[in-house]
């Protein structure tokens, strides 16, 4: 059994106390941003300065943990110089890695810090091993994270044809497979995440309690209106109800969570070196409640991959903090090849 | 002494709602400011409470029936009077708003469970839970916030409510 590739438990931080809170409760790296625009969780009051990462990173380092600092967001002409120069700081700051999207930034980081290992962001929207090792081939990057698009065994496939580490995502809220693409934030706010950093940005979002239940505005647009007894999801589009040809549903996505516990076995076994749980945007106490029951499920999973299955009190810990009514495997179970 | 290490999850008897509402709110508010501008400068960092400058703002505490309706200034949090809608309201039980600050709930969990909610500028709202979330803030300082005894009277709250919640 132990001959098992190491599965590395990947968690997100956007504040100092959720960094530590994530290495106190087992995550083997964590990740996260700077306070502006070149990262995909671009709010008010989140992500870390200089001194933060200085101090995250020595917290992690002395307990033998990993920090990534994710620039997942592309630049554009008029703001190449912030990207490039969070990328310096970056690597001035000794981050174990450089999640990347842009091929520009890419190049950027290859060549002017060789030494530094750089992981393909899910943002690049590689799906093929083609692609993965063209990324290898010119920028030498060490490892992707896959969007969350395929299915198991379309991972597999892709892992059998690289020697970039592919990491998945496992857990937490899931965006409408069309990852580093998507232009519905913009479209209603003019805000994109993968520009400015930021899908619904808080400024364009408000709740009001009316007769009918709870209605969620997006710049003004009425996305969604629940009922007391439903439970509230982010106030993206892509989960909001519209009424088609009369009928009124959710007619992009259900707002329901990634959780792939029960997939570990699987996972482990065709090769996947990383999970990564989503979540930068969440309190310390989340990343702690989630990476606890994760380096749990891990580690019972080295132990005895064979008997492996998801405690209950696992799933209900990890269902409480989830957006939307019910989890879902994504498309990693999805039939589709 | 701690608070609870986990709060038991119970709702204020419907008598707290109906009888709140009648007190002078300003003695609990004006204990609120008090704790925030002892902590503003120090646990509270001034820059990035920065866009709240001259914000009203106003907490709920659906089964206290208590209000707390104070704004931020140049020189700290204030009471703020008159009828004025906040530019942010914030509503939520007094166990979870307890749960909050003692970080045992996130507050995206609450709202999607419906136990929380915000109306008005849900960006000021944002930024003062980040801001919240990036302070250090181990145990034992939340204790050293609040005087002894509110915390004792807390606890009997507390232990007296625990059967009656939903
Ligand atoms: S609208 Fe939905 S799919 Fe698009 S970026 Fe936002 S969360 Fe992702």
């Amino acid at each position: 059994m132990s001959s098992l590739a190491p599965l590395e438990l990947v968690c997100p931080a956007g504040t100092l106390p959720a960094l530590k809170a994530a290495v106190d409760h087992g995550a083997d790296c964590v990740y996260l941003g700077f306070r502006d625009e070149t990262n995909a969780r671009n709010f008010n009051g989140l992500n870390f300065d200089d001194a933060a990462l200085a101090e995250g990173l020595r917290y992690a380092h002395a307990r033998g943990r990993k920090v990534f600092l994710a620039l997942n967001t592309f630049p554009q002409a008029d703001n190449w110089q912030r990207w490039t120069g969070a990328v310096d700081r970056a690597a001035k700051a000794g981050v174990d890695a450089l999640i990347l999207a842009d091929l520009g930034l890419l190049d950027y980081a290859r060549r002017n810090h060789p030494r530094l290992r750089l992981h393909l962001s899910v943002q690049g929207s590689a799906t093929s091993y083609e692609a993965i090792n063209f990324y290898r081939e010119r920028f030498a990057i060490q490892r992707a994270v896959l969007p969350r698009v395929l299915s198991l065994a379309q991972v597999a496939e892709v892992i059998a044809h690289t020697d970039v580490e592919i990491e998945v995502f496992g857990f937490g809220g899931l965006c409408v497979m069309v990852e580093g693409r998507c232009s519905l934030s913009a479209f209603t706010t003019g805000t994109s995440p993968n520009c400015n950093g930021a899908c619904s940005p808080a400024k364009s979002v408000r709740w009001e309690q009316t007769a009918q239940g709870m209605e969620t505005r997006l710049n003004g647009v009425l996305i969604d209106r629940y009922a007391d007894s439903e439970r509230a999801g982010y106030p993206t589009l892509c989960k909001g109800r519209f009424t088609v040809d009369e009928a009124t549903y959710y007619a992009i996505e259900e707002p329901t969570s990634l959780n792939t516990l029960e997939l570990l076995p699987q996972m482990v076994e065709i090769g996947i070196r990383a999970i990564k749980i989503e979540g930068r945007q969440r309190s310390p106490i989340y990343v702690a409640q989630v990476t606890k029951v994760w380096r749990a499920a891990i580690d019972a999973c080295r132990r005895d991959p064979a008997h492996f299955s998801p405690q209950p009190n696992w799933m209900a810990e990890l269902n409480k903090v989830s957006e939307g009514q019910s989890h879902t495997l994504g498309a990693y179970y999805r039939p589709w090849k | 002494m701690k608070l609870p290490t986990q709060l038991p999850n119970f709702t204020l008897p419907e008598f707290f709602a109906r009888f709140g509402q009648r007190l002078p709110q300003l003695p609990p508010t004006l204990a609120l400011i008090t704790a925030l501008n002892l902590a503003l400068g120090r646990l509270l960092p001034r820059e990035p409470l920065e866009p709240l400058l001259g914000k009203r703002l106003a907490i709920r505490v659906s089964d206290a029936g208590l209000t707390l309706r104070f704004a931020y200034g140049e020189r700290g949090f204030r009471p703020s009077f008159g009828s004025v809608a906040a530019d942010l309201t914030i509503t939520a039980r007094t166990r979870d708003f307890l749960a909050l600050l003692a970080r045992e709930e996130d507050a995206d969990t609450l709202f999607f469970n419906r136990r929380l909610q915000m109306q008005g500028e849900t960006e000021l709202g944002l930024l003062v839970k980040n801001t919240l979330d990036a302070i250090e803030l181990p145990h034992v300082t939340l204790n050293s916030l609040a005087p002894a005894q509110a915390l004792q009277h807390l606890r009997r709250i507390l232990s007296g409510a625990r059967n009656s919640g939903a």
